[in-house]
């Protein structure tokens, strides 16, 4: 064909002329800026009021930290050197982060003792939190408890040391019943443990000063630190209470379910500051006359209760989130109540309700800082009471706020990454 | 060949309780009861122990003393003379009042988040997800006491408003006329009612219903005859007409009451204080941010399909999303939506930690600590909030029921 024609035309081409580049306006970042942020009328006012928004944040907040003040002893040399340019005076946080940390009563020469305890903290729930590292960690996580409670409150290492021996005695003892029956084997186990604690009482009141850390009291806790304990105890307590609460109240024991459905109900319905209330002045009358249980552990009463509530409601959505025909084939199979729970039930529920639990423990360790109301010395309660009323430092608000604010933002927003990491993991469905 | 036999008889063995699944229930709950009648036995007696030594009772006699406090905010008449039960009513309402206008606000913030979380605009999506998780995760309190912070150090001193003496203009002078934000609080008009302003507001109030009535009219005409009647102008007339024909055929009976500085303060208009806007705006913008994910869960909620589908049935866009897209979302949206009002509510008893006269400022607060009843007041304070929660949740289990998937 090209024969043919190639002396009667003039020119022909043998190669294909290159692709043309797109327009400049239809490819690279002009185009991302165009079809996402100026697509349409409404869409570039938008994107405006959002510059104009993030602009005026930056100059709002850029002198703040630009012209910041470090090292000075009080306010008023911070205003002298800051002279009215609007620069911050983070000195408030460099001369007390002691006090917000750990309150103003734990004794100084010990700090390092909280601050062992929250490292290991993370080597404990570990293992809960990465499911692909060794089981065997586990081990630490359980011993953990024992542990923080030595390191933070002191004392002898021997009644840690026997708490958690009634603890494994009674696992071993359930182990060596379970084959009976469930039941034979809770009581067997309840049993041996409390055997084992009134033996090593004697120990205990043998030897007081075994190993021995500084006591430090309750009622000296404080600062984030005493967020940090009150979550941590109260969320890690109220897992059981919740499971136990959970499955009673879907339970087919008219009785037992409606003990259950009434307090989780009644929890449920009154603020948890009225709780604190209780915890603060009534809970005291319940107490048989001679016992006084301070403050901390009235309120750890209190919040764990509060908590377990809401967990159970959590757990109860993933209980009947699963299918009816997991229940029917544990029944099919010939497991008895507590054997299908525990094997076919409770990880499959527990694994749906994950999110959930996550949830209520942020929401769990936020609250915390409604202590500060009942006048413990929390994080809020220590910049509101002794930090903000003294002469040194009356009047440096934002500073004190935004340290505050970053610690629980970096805690709550690590925990919320977590679970939604998990929830895409153990996402296995599609839609 | 077998032949089968009857059972035999058994007779019953004290071990079927515990063995024998017919029995082993009972015998839990038994327990369960008599452990549960234990406590409370316990609990009572040590109540009554604690209390005989402390010379103490349980009484609400002290309900119908006088407070002998004042309180700043009074949606009813109240003086320090009034007793400790007004007291209380007037802390209920304070409570009630600053729930209601932080759901409504929450709702507004939250709905205008969440949409725009999802929307193509990255600068805009990519601000409003920073709002929502420095929100979420920093405690409604500390935002509660920055924002009344704010609220008393930003905002103008009333000094600042003042008429000079020598005749110069006042430094500062109110938005339109009508507004001024202070360290003291927010002046706002009030609405005056005249002796037959009541009147107007029931034929505003009336008009609202008969909105309803003509929109339920035009689609009924539409479903039955297929004729399409104007809805949005005569609408807009059923709503001002009445109420407008009412105003001047009264003798304008309703009026409006400004903020206007007198000497030292401001005279007139309604002055919603610090602790009130510091309470109401941080429970908005705090529970907003919640509300924003429940609304963009519910929008993601429903499936690309069902607006694919609607496009091709040629509907718009305005239409696919209030016919096909909306009532879809809010089956998933208004659950959680309501547990957040009633997280308002509760939450609003952070009220204390500003000094708002809410109930728990109030009862739980002030009676509490004047008359010392701690049991009663703390007892009254938890009814009071059960009450309100179990209603609500009453109510949205009827709505939930209402608005169930009908399927097989």
């Amino acid at each position: 064909m090209s024969d043919t024609h190639s002396h009667s035309v003039a020119f022909v081409r043998h190669d294909q002329i290159p692709a043309a580049p797109p327009p400049a306006g239809e490819t690279g970042p002009l185009k991302w800026v165009r079809e996402n942020l100026f697509s349409g009328p409404f869409n570039t006012v938008m994107t405006l009021l959002g510059l104009y928004i993030i602009y005026s944040l930056v100059v709002g907040i850029f002198p703040w930290i630009a012209n910041s003040v470090w090292g000075t002893e009080n306010i008023r040399e911070c205003r002298e050197i800051t002279q009215g340019n609007g620069g911050a005076c983070f000195s408030v946080i460099e001369q007390r982060w002691q006090q917000l940390l750990f309150g103003f009563e734990y004794p100084s020469t010990q700090y390092w003792r909280p601050t062992t305890a929250f490292v290991l903290l993370f080597v404990a729930v570990a293992p809960v939190l990465f499911l692909n590292l060794p089981r065997i960690l586990l081990v630490f996580t359980g011993l953990y408890p024992f542990l923080a409670y030595w390191l933070i409150w002191g004392g002898t290492i021997l009644i840690p040391i026997s708490a958690a021996l009634g603890f494994v005695v009674g696992y071993f003892a359930f182990k060596r019943l379970e084959h009976n029956s469930f039941a034979t084997g809770l009581f067997g186990a309840v049993a041996a443990a409390v055997l084992t604690w009134w033996v090593t009482g004697f120990l205990v009141g043998a030897a007081p000063g075994l190993i021995a850390l500084p006591e430090v009291a309750s009622r000296n806790m404080g600062g984030f630190m005493l967020n940090m304990i009150l979550g941590t105890i109260c969320v890690s307590l109220s897992l059981p209470i919740g499971i136990a609460l959970a499955l009673g109240r879907q339970s087919h024991m008219p009785i037992i379910k409606w003990i259950c459905v009434v307090f989780i109900e009644f929890i449920r319905g009154v603020p948890l500051i009225t709780l604190l209330f209780v915890a603060n002045v009534v809970l005291a009358y319940f107490f048989p006359p001679e016992t006084s249980l301070d403050l901390i552990l009235r309120v750890i009463i209190m919040i764990t209760m509060f908590s377990s509530a809401y967990i159970a409601e959590v757990i109860r959505g993933g209980l009947a989130a699963l299918p009816r025909g997991q229940y029917e084939a544990a029944d099919s199979l010939g497991l008895d109540y507590a054997q299908a729970t525990r094997l076919i039930i409770m990880p499959q529920a527990l694994k749906i309700s994950i999110p959930g639990i996550v949830n209520v423990a942020v929401g769990l360790f936020k609250d915390t800082t409604l202590v500060s109301v009942i006048s413990m010395f929390d994080l809020v309660g220590m910049i509101r009471g002794p930090i903000l009323s003294s002469t040194d430092w009356a009047g440096v608000y934002w500073e004190l706020w935004a340290f505050a604010a970053a610690l629980f933002f970096v805690v709550c927003y690590g925990i919320s990454q977590y679970s939604q990491w998990l929830e895409r993991k153990l996402q296995t469905g599609h839609r | 060949m077998t032949i089968a036999t009857d059972p035999p008889k058994e007779s019953f063995r004290l071990s079927m309780l515990i063995n024998d699944t017919r029995y082993r229930s009972y015998t839990f709950q038994a327990i369960a009861l008599l452990a549960l009648i234990v406590f409370f036995s316990i609990l009572g007696n040590n109540l009554a122990q604690n209390l005989a030594a402390a010379g103490l009772n349980i009484s609400y006699e002290f309900l119908g003393d006088p407070a002998g406090y004042d309180i700043n905010q009074q949606p009813i008449p109240y003086d320090s003379q009034s007793t400790h039960m007004r007291a209380s009513i007037v802390g209920a309402l304070n409570t009630l009042i600053v729930a209601f206008l932080a759901c409504v606000t929450a709702t507004i913030f939250g709905v205008i988040a969440g949409v725009l979380r999802l929307s193509n605009n990255w600068i805009i999506s990519k601000l409003m997800s920073i709002y929502v998780e420095i929100f979420r995760n920093i405690p409604v309190l500390i935002w509660l006491i920055i924002i009344f912070t704010i609220t008393a150090n930003v905002f103008a001193p009333i000094a600042e408003f003042r008429l000079p003496r020598d005749g110069s203009d006042p430094e500062r002078t109110l938005i339109f006329g009508m507004m001024a934000f202070t360290n003291q609080g927010v002046f706002i008009p009030k609405l005056t009612l005249g002796d037959s302003g009541a009147f107007v507001i029931y034929a505003f109030l009336a008009s609202i219903l008969g909105v309803f009535g003509y929109r339920g009219y035009a689609r009924k005409k539409l479903f039955d005859e297929g004729k399409t009647i104007p809805v949005l102008l005569p609408s807009l007339a059923i709503l001002i007409v009445p109420a407008v024909l009412m105003y001047f055929a009264l003798g304008r009976p309703l009026g409006v009451d400004l903020p206007e500085m007198g000497r030292f303060r401001f005279e007139g208009g309604l002055q919603l204080r610090t602790s009130f806007i510091a309470l109401w705006f941080a429970l908005s913008i705090y529970t907003g941010a919640f509300i924003a994910e429940n609304v963009r869960a519910g929008i993601l909620a429903v499936s690309k399909g069902q607006s694919e589908a609607a496009a091709a049935l040629g509907l718009r866009s305005g239409r696919i999303m209030n016919l096909v897209i909306l009532p879809q979302a809010l089956r998933v949206i208004i659950p959680p939506l309501i547990s957040q009002y009633l997280n308002i509510t509760k939450n609003s008893s952070l009220a204390i930690a500003v000094g708002y006269m809410d109930l728990t400022g109030t009862l739980g607060g002030i009676t509490l600590n004047q008359t010392g009843r701690a049991i009663e007041s703390v007892l009254l304070l938890m009814l009071f909030y059960l009450t309100f929660s179990l209603t609500i949740s009453a109510l949205m289990n009827v709505y939930n029921n209402s608005i169930k998937l009908k399927e097989r």
